[in-house]
């Protein structure tokens, strides 16, 4: 279904690169829109029937039959053998963990009033750490990026996300590093650990809140093991990429030398695959970023704390500080973490002269970091950050202007934009997808899958349909879609527009790049604000929320594409009498098509893992469902089932992509 | 190579030098302000949580306050949501929860079959629950504010949301709402819409005052919001005891809810004295308006807040923690 509305445009492009498929698939679109025509002719006759529809309040008895299971666990959790050796050793090592971390940098500990080490020492610290892994303008970046932290006011609180992004991080990668290399020397494996990949990353974190503080109890260790649950997947899978790209030859070459199996792993393919590695870190510090204001629901300390209580008094300047805070903790933490990964390779290009004295500059700054961090435990100047903060008054007052003048000028605007849409392509699509029979989406959804992904993606299509009904919220999922399919489709057109820019000019690249990360990084609870006050609480104010973090990933991945178009075939083209509007639409899309192809995959996974946060200013559907679930205890077997559905939707639309894209491309 | 290394040290040992020589205070000079002023241990931790909305903190902000500053208790605040907060006396992390609204589901499950919680009396606030409209509509119509008018408006309420009928825009998942029953039940022309959050109601009626927009939704006070657009409340069938007996059957108006605390069982026993704090913490409506003021509007912090109100109503505290 949602790809029936992409493949028309995408089609289009793909078409003149190559007549030579040209008749296969007009068929295929012939198939398509037939099956559209007898879509619109049942929905006609058959309009409002068997539409499985269920109200706020109702519950089915899954829904009900999962909530005893949640009781039930709740009574017996103080005699549960489970629980006694099991949960609660887990919770107290990983308590004892965020504990230390915390009074190390950002808590009081005992009777002192400051942490162990004050502002002077972490800033110190994190410049040397990121010139040691990384090179000097890093460490320049993370020196000023903490400073700035500080002078927003806001050094405790970043200093409390740090430790919880430091604490699950390093749980993550002490499973993730493991599980990844086994997943990139088995096959097996591989095919048993990624069904559960794509669970964790697609089920909303709403879903398990409630029961993992029901298991793990409130605080530190809960709010780590759900930012593990989340930020865990992209390690892995990266790792066992990482693994699996390793040349044949040179594992072949090692066997040949008698290398054991432990040292082929040991000195060739971990060696080899140390720089994807550490970019899989880098994924997962960005997700545990991501997940700083949900934990914050569960009273994880930091900056998500702050957001969220900027929100209950509608303090858009207060939350925005925050955000932004985490937004410059994302940076530097992002780009040290590049830069280590390309480290040794620009250091052995590089003339540097300093590179011979590496290890006694090494020396002399670990020293002056000993110096500071010695300052910072014993003075109260360096354990204190100074001043008050005035700067994040300033920032905070900026954006409060900002938004209200945006209130003000522009609603009128936004208001039409979004009736437009919503009249003209959201209720429309809806309704043919709410108000049709069951069966009817059903049965069309499967023959949509077979046409454009083969028999196995139709199969998994009607294994996901049947699973969808069975989760009793059926027209809610349907709901649900169709925002979605709309939102997806105005984040492939944002992201064709700026991609292929952004993939023309380096320029533009360089300037958008930053923007692209902020997005992507700010909590959307800062944005949920203002954003309320442009469009109102509809569902449209959720797919706007979905576009901002969802258009970025579509952007980039087609910049890419676009930008890995060979250089000749472009010059080709233009010798040949092309203008620029030819070479894109004729050339540089066309030969893009697998970048397009992952962009739409992608676009849409980024906004189904939004479809909670819609919930909460109109979205309505699977996200209130959700919300709704982690709320009250009635509804919390509704909550999860709604989140099954929505991890359903991503499934089903992952393996036609997936299908139509292998397809495409070796056919 | 062992000139660099000492000029290296040298230089360390220089800037070592400078900066020691700064001094200023030192970590754990009495000089420093610490958090533990005037325990005397009597009290303990006390473990309070803190539900996501304003008025709510500032319950929470005073009782900290008193519990802080007047008998030396550690007080633990925890923001939560509610069923997570109850979950907490089921694990024992938390103690008290200042303002609860209704809930049976938990009040069953975890004070009659799990015996973790109890009642702890009412804060003397009361929640009032219902349909409300901006000032500016309700002045421009005073009718719409009676129930049987509602009809004859609905087509101004129609949104891009609401399929042709009128919107009647409902809040956050967690709050009692009887609104689908309703509607139905009176044969209003209007379909609930879910914002699904308090900060979407709160932006919808904002702009609907500013813009003089047709908004009607669920609303409830005590709520700080107020105090800066005055919403009207539309009257509904009288509420009587036994009239919302029947969920599907609603057709009558909200209770009005007497606000409650609910603490541990453990805590109701151990003889803390921040228990008899909870026990006998009881303030009005505007009490809690005001602080809720101090803190949303006049963007004080909690603890600034409630000093602020504590100082200035020494009576109702002393009264407290008798």
């Amino acid at each position: 279904m949602t790809v029936a509305v992409e493949e028309p445009e995408k089609t289009e492009a793909v078409e003149p690169a190559v007549p030579a498929k040209g008749t296969r698939k007009v068929g295929r679109r012939m198939v398509i829109g037939a099956i559209f025509v007898v879509w619109l002719v049942l929905f006609a006759i058959l309009r409002g029937k068997q539409t499985l529809s269920l109200a706020a309040a109702d519950l089915t008895d899954l829904h009900r039959s999962i909530n005893d299971f949640n009781d039930s666990i709740g009574a017996s959790r103080n005699s549960n053998p489970l629980f006694l050796y099991f949960f609660n050793e887990i919770r107290l090592v990983i308590d004892n963990l965020v504990t230390f971390i915390q009074h190390l940098i950002s808590q009081p500990v005992g009777s002192r009033p400051v942490p162990q080490i004050g502002w002077l020492g972490v800033v110190g610290l994190a410049g040397y750490a990121s010139w040691a892994v990384g090179n000097w303008r890093v460490a320049l970046l993370a020196v000023a990026g903490f400073t700035f932290l500080g002078l927003q006011g806001l050094w405790q609180e970043s200093m409390d996300t740090l430790s919880l992004v430091l604490c699950a991080v390093f749980v993550a990668l002490l499973f993730a590093i493991p599980l990844g290399v086994w997943a990139g020397l088995s096959d097996r494996f591989n095919r048993m650990i990624t069904p559960l990949l794509d669970f964790m990353q697609t089920m909303p974190t709403f879903v398990y809140l409630a029961p993992l503080t029901l298991i793990f109890l409130i605080g530190g260790a809960s709010a780590t093991i759900v930012t593990v649950i989340y930020a865990a997947p992209p390690a892995i899978r990266i790792t066992a990429h990482a693994i699996r790209s390793v040349p044949g030859t040179t594992v072949e070459a090692a066997d040949s030398m008698g290398a054991t199996r432990r040292q082929a792993l040991l000195k060739v393919l971990l060696p080899m695959s140390k720089r994807t590695v550490v970019m899989g870190v880098n994924q997962t510090i960005m997700a545990a970023l991501a997940m700083v204001t949900i934990a914050a629901l569960i009273d994880a300390p930091g900056l998500g704390k702050t957001v969220v209580k900027a929100l209950e008094s509608q303090d858009v300047g207060t939350a925005f500080n925050a955000g932004l805070a985490i937004v410059v903790m994302a940076i530097v933490l992002d780009r040290v973490t590049t830069a280590a990964s390309a480290r040794e390779e620009a250091a052995r290009r590089s003339e540097n002269p300093f590179l011979k004295w590496r290890r006694q500059l090494l020396g002399a700054g670990a020293a002056v970091t000993a110096v500071l961090v010695y300052l910072s435990h014993t003075y109260l100047w360096a354990a204190e950050f100074p001043g008050d903060g005035t700067m994040g008054g300033h920032l905070a007052g900026a954006a409060d202007t900002a938004t209200t003048w945006a209130q003000d000028n522009l609603s009128g605007l936004t208001n039409a934009f979004r009736d437009a849409i919503t009249y003209g392509l959201l209720n429309p699509f809806q309704s043919l997808l709410t108000d049709s029979p069951w069966w009817l989406v059903g049965a069309a959804l499967i023959a949509l899958g077979v046409v454009l992904g083969g028999w196995r993606a139709g199969i998994a299509t009607a294994a996901c349909v049947g699973l969808l009904v069975g989760t009793g919220v059926w027209s809610d999922s349907m709901t649900t879609l169709a925002s979605t399919v709309v939102a997806t489709v105005l984040v492939m057109v944002l992201g064709a527009v700026f991609g292929v820019w952004m993939g023309r000019s380096t320029l533009v690249d360089q300037l958008l790049r930053p923007t692209l990360d902020a997005a992507q990084v700010m909590p959307p609870f800062v944005y949920l604000v203002p954003f309320l006050a442009l469009f109102g609480p509809t569902r449209f104010t959720a797919i706007v929320a979905a576009i901002v973090y969802a258009a970025p990933v579509a952007m980039k991945i087609i910049a890419d594409g676009v930008r890995a178009v060979p250089e000749t075939t472009v010059e080709a083209a233009t010798s040949a009498g092309c203008n620029t509007w030819q070479i894109i639409t004729k050339v540089q899309l066309p030969m893009s098509r697998s970048a397009l192809t992952l962009a739409t995959n992608q676009g849409l996974i980024y906004v189904l893992s939004m479809v909670v946060v819609g919930g909460l200013v109109g979205g309505g559907a699977l996200g209130y469902d959700v919300v709704a679930g982690f709320e009250q205890g009635e509804l919390a077997g509704k909550g999860l089932a709604a989140g099954v559905a929505i991890v359903l939707l991503g499934i089903m639309f992952d393996r036609i992509t997936q299908a139509a894209a292998r397809r495409t491309s070796t056919a | 190579m062992a000139r660099h290394w000492q000029a290296g040290a040298a230089g360390l040992a220089v800037l070592g030098l400078t900066l020691t020589a700064c001094g200023g205070a030192k970590v754990g000079d009495s000089s420093s302000a610490g958090g533990s002023k005037g325990s005397d241990g009597k009290c303990g931790t006390f473990n309070l949580a803190v539900n996501p909305w304003v008025g709510y903190e500032a319950d929470a902000a005073v009782v900290a306050y008193v519990a802080q500053h007047n008998l030396g208790c550690t007080v633990n605040k925890k923001d939560l949501k509610e069923e997570i907060a109850w979950q907490g006396f089921g694990t024992g992390e938390v103690d008290a929860i200042l303002e609860n609204w209704g809930h049976p589901d938990l009040m069953k499950k975890y004070i009659d079959q799990q015996k973790m919680a109890v009642d702890a009396g009412q804060t003397g606030n009361k929640g009032i629950i219902g349909w409300y409209v901006p000032p500016w509509l309700a002045k421009a119509h005073p009718d719409i504010l009676e129930w049987k008018n509602l009809n004859k408006y609905a087509s101004r309420f129609k949104t891009s949301e609401s399929g042709g009928k009128g919107q009647l825009l409902d809040g956050d998942p967690s709050y009692n709402t009887n609104d689908e029953a309703l509607t139905k039940n009176l044969k209003l022309n209007f379909k609930v819409v879910y914002a699904g959050s308090e900060t979407a109601l709160i932006q919808a009626f904002r702009a609907a005052e500013k813009k003089k927009q047709w908004v009607i939704g669920y609303f409830y006070e005590p709520q700080w919001f107020l105090s800066e657009v005055p919403l009207k409340k539309v009257s509904l069938p009288k509420y009587t005891t036994g009239c919302d007996a029947d969920a599907a059957k609603v057709a009558c108006d909200y209770p009005v809810y007497n606000l409650n605390k609910i603490v541990s069982a453990k805590f109701a026993k151990s003889g803390s004295p921040a228990y008899n704090l909870v026990k006998n913490f009881n303030w009005t409506n505007d009490d809690q308006n005001e602080v809720a003021k101090y803190i949303a509007q006049d963007k004080m912090t909690d603890e600034a807040a409630a000093k602020k109100w504590v100082e200035a109503h020494k009576d109702k505290v002393d009264a407290w923690l008798k």
